[in-house]
C-alpha cells in the first residue's frame, strides 16, 4: 500500500472512516441525532471557549495533570527498562473515563438535553457519567450487564449514591456488549431529550473521534512530563485495550514520533488458544457491530461470540475502529495478557509500589513486566495506569477464597 | 419488474393494502419457518419478511430479541435461512420474500456470494437495519445486479433532505418506522404517521409500508388508510412464542391472527 493509503495521522475522514474501519452503521432513527452531534462537535471543538471550559474542569474538578510516576523499585526488580506510570487512577472517580465524560457532558449541556445515558462494563464509565450528571443536575440512567452488576457491585452502589438509575441488562451475554445494545435501544426511544455518553472510542461516528480527542490529554501530558523528567521521549508505550479509549488517549499524541514503539494489551482471558478471551485484535476479524466496522470476535456466521476476561472493563468482543486501522498499518503492536498474568501484576504493583491498579490496567502492567527485562536500563516505558483497583477488591478476594 | 413491485402494483390496482408479516427464521424450531411462511401466505399475507437472527439485535425489543436467541440456540445459520426460502419457493412462486436483519451476518457471508445465493434461493428483497444508504453504495450495486430490492427505513427523525436521499437509494418499497423506539414498542401516533407519510410522498412514488407498533386488526386498519402496506412483527412473534411447544395450536392461532389483520386492512 502507498504511504497515503496507510495514513493513520489524519483520521477519521469526514465520514468517520479510519481506513476501512469506523463509519456509521446504525438504524435510521439515530442518523439525525448523530448528524446533530457531529455538527455540534465540529463547531465546539474549534471554539476556544469550549476548550477553555474543558481544560478548566480537567484542572479543578478532575485534578489534572495526573502525575507521571517513576516506578523505581518495580523497575529495579524487573531489571530492565525504567517504567513510568501515567497515574490516571488519581483522577477524580478513579479512572481515565472521567476525561471523556467531562467533555461529553459539556456537549450535552450545549444541546440542552436533560437526560444522559451510558453503558458500562467495570462501572468506571458509569460512575464517571453519574458524577458529571450529578454536577450538572441531569437525569442519568446507566446500562450494565447483570454479570457485571454482580462483579462490580461497589461501583453499582456508587452510581446509585450519585443519583443514577442502574439498569441491569439480562439479554445476550449479560456483559458490556449487551449493555451497549440496551443503551442504543434506549437512545432510539428517547432520542429527543437524551444525550448518549459513550464510554470508549467505539460506536458510530463521531464517537470514536470525539472520545479520542477528549482522552488525548493523557498522551499530551505524558509526552511533556516525560521530556521534563528525563529529557527525552519514551521508547515504549503500554496500555490496556477494552474499547480502547485509555490506549488511544496515550498513543495518539505520539503517533508521529517514530522512535516510540506502542503496545496495546488485550484481555487474553484463559489464553488465546482457549477461545475464552476478549482479544479481537489478536484473534478476531473485521466485521460490523455497534455502529462501526472493526475487528470483532465473531463466529463464521457473523454472530458475535461470548467473551471472557477477569476484568469487566475489557470484556468486550469489539474494539475502537482506530485501533483496527493502527493494527493494519503496523503502527501499534497488539498483544494479550491472560487473567492470571493480570492478577499477578495487580498483586505485584500493590506490594512493590503501594499502588493498587484496576484489573483492566493490570493487563498493561503484566505486559510491561514482560517487556521491561528485554530492554536496556536507560530505556523508558510509559504504562497507562488507567484506573485504581478499589472496585476490584471483591473480585480478587473471591479468587483468594475470602468473603468480605 | 421485481416480484415485490409487481405485487404492490397489483394490490394498488385492486385498491388493496399489502399485509406484510415478519417472523424470525428458525424460531421456534428450524423446521417451523417454512410451514409458518405457507400459513401466512395462505391466510392473506402479501409479502413475508423473514428475519435473519443476530446475536445483537440492537433495534429490536424484547420479543424479537428472544426470538433471535431461540433461533440461534436452534443453530440457525444464514445458509439455513436461504434454504428455507428455497424450500418455500418449491410450492410458492408468488409471494415476495424479504430478508430482514443486521449487516454483520451478511458481511461474514460475503456480499457477492450472499447476493447470488439469496437470488437463487428466491429471495426478492433485503432490509438491513444497520446499513444506512450512505454506507450502502457497494452492496446496492451487488444486490441490484442480482435482482434483489434493497429496502430502506425512514424514521420519524429523518429530515426531508435525508428522505430524498433514502428514496433515491430505495428499491421495492420504503419502510416507514412508525415510532421512535425498538420493534414491539407500543406508543403508536397515527396522526404523526399520516403527516410524515404525506411528507414522504412529496418526494417519492415508491410504495410505503409502515411498521413498528402495529399489533392488531384495528391498528392495521388505521395505518392502512394511508400507507401502502403494514408490517406486523412483534405481535406475531409473540404469538409464535406462546405456542412454541404446540405446532398445531401455533399454526391455528397464526392463521386466525393473519386473517384478522387481513380483514382489518380490507375494511
Ligand atoms: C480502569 C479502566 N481501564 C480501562 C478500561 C477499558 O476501557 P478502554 O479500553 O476504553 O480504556 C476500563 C473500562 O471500564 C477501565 O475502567
Amino acid at each position: 500500500m502507498s504511504q497515503n493509503e496507510r495514513d493513520f495521522l489524519n483520521t477519521p475522514d469526514e465520514l468517520g472512516n479510519f481506513g476501512p474501519y469506523g463509519g456509521r452503521f446504525v438504524s435510521e432513527t439515530l442518523m439525525s441525532a448523530l448528524d446533530e452531534l457531529e455538527e455540534i462537535y465540529n463547531k465546539l471543538s474549534k471554539d476556544p471557549e469550549f476548550q477553555a471550559a474543558f481544560d478548566k474542569d480537567l484542572a479543578h474538578y478532575v485534578g489534572r495533570p495526573s502525575p507521571l510516576y517513576h516506578a523505581e523499585r518495580w523497575s529495579k526488580q524487573l531489571g530492565g527498562a525504567q517504567i513510568y506510570l501515567k497515574r490516571e487512577d488519581l483522577n477524580h472517580t478513579g479512572a481515565h473515563k472521567v476525561n471523556n465524560t467531562i467533555g461529553q457532558a459539556l456537549l450535552a449541556k450545549y444541546t440542552g438535553k436533560r437526560r444522559v445515558i451510558a453503558e458500562t462494563g467495570a462501572g468506571q464509565h458509569g460512575v464517571a457519567t453519574a458524577t458529571v450528571a450529578a454536577r450538572l443536575g441531569l437525569e442519568c440512567e446507566v446500562f450494565m450487564g447483570s454479570e457485571d452488576v454482580k462483579r462490580q457491585s461497589l461501583n453499582v452502589y456508587r452510581m446509585k449514591l450519585l443519583g443514577a438509575k442502574v439498569n441491569p441488562v439480562t439479554s445476550g451475554t449479560k456483559t458490556l456488549k449487551d449493555a451497549m445494545n440496551e443503551a442504543l435501544r434506549d437512545w432510539v426511544t428517547n432520542v429527543d431529550d437524551t444525550f448518549y455518553i459513550i464510554g470508549t472510542v467505539a460506536g458510530p461516528h463521531p464517537y470514536p473521534m470525539l472520545v479520542r480527542d477528549f482522552q488525548c490529554v493523557i498522551g499530551r501530558e505524558a509526552r511533556s512530563q516525560c521530556q521534563e523528567q528525563t529529557g527525552r521521549l519514551p521508547d515504549a508505550l503500554v496500555a490496556c485495550v477494552g474499547g480502547g479509549s485509555n490506549a488511544i488517549g496515550l498513543f495518539h499524541p505520539f503517533l508521529s514520533d517514530e522512535s516510540v514503539t506502542m503496545y496495546g494489551v488485550e484481555a487474553g482471558g484463559l489464553g488465546l488458544a482457549s477461545g475464552q478471551h476478549a482479544a479481537p485484535l489478536c484473534a478476531g476479524r473485521p466485521g460490523v457491530l455497534h455502529g462501526n466496522r472493526t475487528y470483532l470476535m465473531e463466529d463464521g456466521d457473523g454472530q458475535i461470540m461470548h467473551t471472557h476476561s477477569v476484568s469487566a472493563g475489557l470484556d468486550y468482543p469489539g474494539v475502537g475502529p482506530e485501533h483496527s486501522w493502527l493494527k493494519d498499518c503496523g503502527r501499534v503492536n497488539y498483544v494479550a495478557a491472560n487473567d492470571d498474568e493480570a492478577l499477578s501484576a495487580f498483586r505485584t504493583l500493590t506490594q512493590v509500589e503501594g499502588i493498587m491498579p484496576a484489573l483492566e490496567s493490570s493487563h498493561a502492567l503484566a505486559y510491561a513486566a514482560k517487556l521491561a527485562p528485554t530492554m536496556d536500563k536507560d530505556q523508558i516505558i510509559v504504562v497507562n495506569l488507567s484506573g485504581r483497583g478499589d472496585k476490584d477488591i471483591l473480585t480478587v478476594a473471591e479468587i483468594d477464597g475470602i468473603s468480605l | 419488474m421485481s416480484r415485490i413491485t409487481a405485487c404492490l402494483q397489483n394490490l394498488k390496482q385492486q385498491n388493496k393494502k399489502a399485509l406484510i408479516p415478519f417472523i424470525t427464521a428458525g424460531d421456534p424450531q428450524l423446521d417451523a419457518s417454512v410451514v409458518l411462511m405457507h400459513t401466512l401466505a395462505g391466510n392473506g399475507a402479501d409479502i413475508i419478511e423473514l428475519g435473519i437472527p443476530f446475536s445483537d439485535p440492537m433495534a429490536d425489543g424484547p420479543v424479537i430479541q428472544l426470538a433471535d436467541e431461540r433461533a440461534l440456540e436452534n443453530g440457525v445459520t444464514t445458509t439455513h435461512v436461504l434454504n428455507m426460502v428455497k424450500e418455500f419457493r418449491q410450492t410458492n412462486q408468488e409471494t415476495p420474500i424479504v430478508l430482514m436483519g443486521y449487516l454483520n451476518p451478511i458481511e461474514a457471508y460475503g456480499y457477492e456470494q450472499f447476493a447470488k445465493d439469496a437470488a437463487e434461493a428466491g429471495v426478492d428483497g433485503l432490509i438491513v437495519v444497520d446499513l444506512p444508504p450512505e454506507a450502502a453504495a457497494e452492496p446496492i450495486k451487488l444486490f441490484d445486479a442480482a435482482g434483489l430490492d434493497t429496502i430502506f427505513l425512514i424514521a420519524p427523525t429523518t429530515s426531508d433532505k435525508r428522505i430524498a436521499r433514502i428514496a433515491a437509494s430505495g428499491r421495492g418499497y420504503l419502510y416507514y418506522v412508525s415510532l421512535k423506539g425498538v420493534t414491539g414498542a407500543g406508543h403508536l401516533d397515527i396522526d404523526g404517521v399520516n403527516s410524515k407519510l404525506e411528507t414522504i410522498r412529496k418526494t417519492t412514488d415508491l410504495p410505503i409500508a409502515v411498521g413498528f407498533g402495529i399489533k392488531d386488526a384495528e391498528t392495521a386498519r388505521l395505518i392502512g388508510q394511508n400507507a401502502d402496506g403494514v408490517v406486523v412483527g412483534s405481535a406475531l412473534v409473540k404469538l409464535i412464542a406462546e405456542f412454541q411447544n404446540d405446532r398445531e395450536a401455533m399454526l391455528a392461532s397464526v392463521s386466525e391472527f393473519t386473517q384478522s389483520l387481513r380483514q382489518g386492512l380490507d375494511q
